[in-house]
């Protein structure tokens, strides 16, 4: 190892050989590097989940735009919006299809454990808006009180949801009908329920006696294909009459639901503190380690400033001590968290994994923050003065 | 023709502190050291000796006064020229600041690679044959915890002369050293300096070491009040 950063240095490797003459301290400061990596990765892990649970829902259907209320920060949030704004927008010459989406919560009561599905309602004979997945079981809704599951719904078994097949169906009682499930789906536990399940309107409003026809959650548009989805959009918020609505894109209206669950929802408020808090202890925890190692040596590095060594040397010093810290603090971090973040995905079932970019993204973010309590360290050296020595 | 001397000082005044706390701590010294020469330099605790030591080490600006070290003049010199001058000296002293974590040889060496370009494999020969001068060579490895107060010293001198320096100033490099150990450190630094037509310049309280000097500087009061030249023992 000295061997290696002496050449990568062209230098003896002061930084590398200061932190690890005292073996106690180093371990304790990789440590404290690595714990401030561990709240990072999960705390991002549970923010990643977070837009994973977002976008997943979307990811459903296949539709070019959405109308939605003005409130309609969230697919299950909002108001309704009135069936007519769908005719009124079919007259674009660039709209070829469009269908309402109901959406809202539905409680499953399983004995042991009550969960809450988020059920969508879709008109089965129009499969072009629905994924892939779902659209060759959309034939299945035809029928009065069926539905597809999600699969990987919180507190349903793997292997009763596997078992859920056209021949082997699964019926339960909610909102005093019997549904009946004839196939399943990819989805997932989110952060507003337990997993997703697929009605057809005509079901979901026999589920949901107040809820009218006429007024769907949101109005899904189909574009010609190639069409200039912004150019649709622009020309639409003039078509319709009401202009309170929120058209946009398909696309948009994910991220900027995405950016409401990040940003204005407590728990995505919450989480990006977490991650702020853990990039604050890696600070705190590189910075106090540099800095007492600075004060410990300031005789030999006045040392050092009396035979000529510059503030070029002494800068790489510090930072090599810091880039060491920061990439052998990485690797246990990283471990660690992604541990505990398959762990809390094993019991939540929420997306929560330590990604590639996350891994990227935290390994850059330490060795930038690792530098930077170097570069704040190394304040500390102009009290290192050689005429003192003497 | 005479050779310029590797140090010369004029009419050198120096002081600290501002405004009401501004006190002179020397006073219109002169001094010239000559190539090779082996001088120690005496005086009560305050009297100006470090402060000296330090003007002529770059260590510090020159206030008032000049000092030609090797041809420059220092006065007026930024700290980018007396960085640059000092990596010209070699520097003794009293404690011997070694590096903790680096081992013997790579604290010479150090010493050897504060000259940019001086590749590893120069140094850490360089080191080693410095390590066997003072006697050290078996120790080369060892970490300053491992080696007695008299070996760390010599592991400083060490430091102080791979690099070859023409001037080399040394503060009490014998204080905290027995009698043995403080001969064999001025023994080294004579013979060394006499090989390499090395100046040396130290400032010592120690009678031990006086009748080893080609000259006896006395410092009182921020003032030279006694040169000795001497025939060398």
């Amino acid at each position: 190892m000295m061997r290696l950063l002496q050449r990568l240095f062209g230098r003896l490797p002061i930084g590398w050989l200061q932190l690890t003459h005292n073996r106690m301290r180093f371990a304790a400061a990789l440590t404290g590097v690595a714990f401030a990596n561990v709240l990072v990765f999960v705390q991002l892990g549970i923010m990643n989940s977070m837009a994973t649970a977002t976008l997943r829902p979307y990811e459903f259907f296949r539709a070019d735009i959405m109308i939605s209320a003005d409130d309609a920060n969230a697919l299950n949030e909002g108001e309704n919006v009135a069936r007519q704004w769908l005719l009124q927008a079919m007259a674009d010459p660039e709209v070829t299809d469009g269908i309402g989406l109901f959406v809202t919560n539905l409680p499953w009561n399983r004995g042991e454990q009550d969960i809450s599905l988020t059920t969508f309602g879709i008109d089965p004979a129009r499969p072009g808006f629905l994924n892939p997945e779902i659209a060759a079981q959309a034939g299945l809704l035809e029928v009065g009180d069926s539905a597809l599951i999600d699969r990987l719904a919180r507190g349903i078994p793997r292997e009763e949801a596997a078992s859920i097949r056209p021949q082997t169906p699964l019926s339960f009682e909610t909102k005093s009908r019997t549904l009946t499930l004839y196939g399943t789906f990819a989805g997932g536990g989110g952060f507003g329920g337990d997993g997703y399940m697929i009605v057809s309107d005509q079901t979901f409003l026999a589920l949901f006696p107040d809820r009218r026809s006429t007024a769907p959650d949101h109005i899904l548009l189909a574009l010609r294909p190639g069409a200039d989805v912004q150019a649709a959009v622009t020309r639409l918020k003039r078509l319709v009459s009401d202009p309170s609505l929120r058209i946009r894109s398909y696309a948009d209206a994910a991220q900027e639901e995405l950016a409401y669950q990040q940003t204005r929802r407590p728990t995505g408020v919450i989480f990006g503190f977490g991650v702020l808090i853990g990039v604050l202890v890696g600070l705190v925890i590189v910075y106090q380690v540099l800095s007492t190692d600075v004060a410990d040596h300031l005789r030999e590095y006045a040392t050092f400033k009396a035979m000529g060594y510059g503030p070029r040397f002494f800068m790489g010093i510090v930072l090599e001590e810091a880039m060491t810290l920061g990439v052998l603090g990485f690797i246990p971090g990283m471990i660690v968290g992604s541990t505990i973040l398959k762990v809390m995905a094993t019991v939540t079932t929420l997306p929560l994994q330590v990604t590639a970019s996350m891994a990227v993204v935290v390994f850059l973010g330490t060795v930038v923050f690792s530098t930077l309590s170097g570069m704040i360290a190394t304040r500390r050296l102009a009290a290192a003065d050689p005429a003192d020595l003497f | 023709m005479q050779q310029e001397p590797i140090v010369d000082v004029r009419g050198l005044n120096h002081w600290f502190g501002v405004d009401t706390a501004r006190r002179q701590a020397l006073y219109d010294i002169s001094l010239t050291l000559e190539r090779g020469s082996f001088t120690i330099l005496m005086g009560p605790s305050g009297s100006g000796k470090t402060t000296l030591l330090t003007l002529i080490g770059c260590l510090r600006a020159v206030q008032d006064g000049s000092v030609r070290l090797l041809s420059q003049e220092l006065n007026g010199a930024g700290e980018a020229q007396l960085v640059a001058m000092r990596r010209r000296l070699g520097f003794i002293f009293q404690a011997h600041n070694l590096h903790e974590s680096l081992t013997a040889a790579q604290n010479v060496m150090m010493g050897a690679q504060v000259h940019t370009g001086v590749p590893d494999a120069l140094a850490e020969k360089a080191s080693v044959h410095l390590l066997r001068l003072v006697g050290l060579a078996e120790r080369a490895d060892y970490l300053p915890a491992n080696l007695s107060g008299g070996q760390k010293q010599r592991v400083a001198v060490a430091r102080a002369l791979v690099g070859q320096p023409a001037l080399l100033l040394a503060d009490e490099p014998t204080a905290a050293l027995d009698k043995e150990s403080a001969a064999e450190v001025v023994d080294l630094l004579i013979r060394i300096g006499k090989a390499r037509g090395m100046t040396v310049l130290l400032v010592t309280h120690d009678n031990r070491i006086l009748d080893r000097a080609d000259r006896i500087l006395t410092l009182e009061d921020g003032r030279i009040v006694r040169d000795d030249r001497r025939a060398p023992a």
